[in-house]
């Protein structure tokens, strides 16, 4: 089975991702509070970069959990 | 000059009113080391995502500032490292980053009005060739 090439839907007419945004980043993290990997969601590079970064600033004000169980 | 957006909450057992004085001394302290505050963005109380110093809830206030001494978010964050009523803080320097949002805009827009054109151009193309036919 031919697998259809994923593409990145982070960076759709988007260049900034807001740390303080908490809905639009727990897209990006498991039920329990992990970062998920590029290799599932198929993000480009600099986008999970910045996905990454503004999911940590979160995590430390307290609008993310670090872990959920 | 560089652009800051300083994120603080504040320990929900403040009553409102204690909340609005920290927030004035704050931005006073940032004023007063030169800083000039572009807005100011009081969340109110919201839930934390897990228990911070014991509290399961927060007063986010974001100041965004424009720093012309570069004194001003350090004296900062040393009064929130100082204050007991600061739970939480942040600071973020975005200049760069909206520096570069904005670029990134203005290039998809030109994009767009380049692909606009394009379509166009085949459009009479194609009016043309039918209307030999």
């Amino acid at each position: 089975m031919v697998r259809r090439k994923k593409f990145c839907k982070m960076c759709v007419g988007k260049y900034y991702f807001d740390y303080k945004d908490a809905r639009f980043l727990s897209q990006f993290i498991t039920e329990n509070g992990k970062i998920i990997p590029r290799r599932i969601t198929g993000a480009c590079a600099p986008c999970q970069r910045k996905v990454t970064t503004a999911i940590k600033r979160a995590r430390h004000l307290a609008l993310l959990p670090y872990v959920r169980r | 000059m560089r652009r800051y957006e300083v994120v603080f909450v504040l320990a929900p057992t403040l009553a409102e009113e204690e909340v609005e004085q920290q927030i004035e001394t704050f931005s006073g302290v940032a004023v007063e080391m030169g800083a000039e505050i572009v807005d100011v963005d009081k969340w109110g109380k919201r839930r934390l995502a897990f228990p911070v110093k014991k509290h399961s809830e927060g007063y986010y206030t974001i100041l965004s500032l424009h720093e012309t001494e570069a004194a001003a978010v350090s004296e900062l964050e040393r009064r929130f490292k100082v204050n007991d009523a600061v739970i939480r803080f942040l600071t973020v320097r975005v200049d760069e980053d909206l520096k570069r949002a904005e670029q990134f805009e203005r290039r998809r827009e030109a994009r767009q009005k380049r692909r606009g054109a394009r379509a166009q151009a085949t459009a009479s193309t194609t009016t043309e060739e039918s209307a030999e036919a």
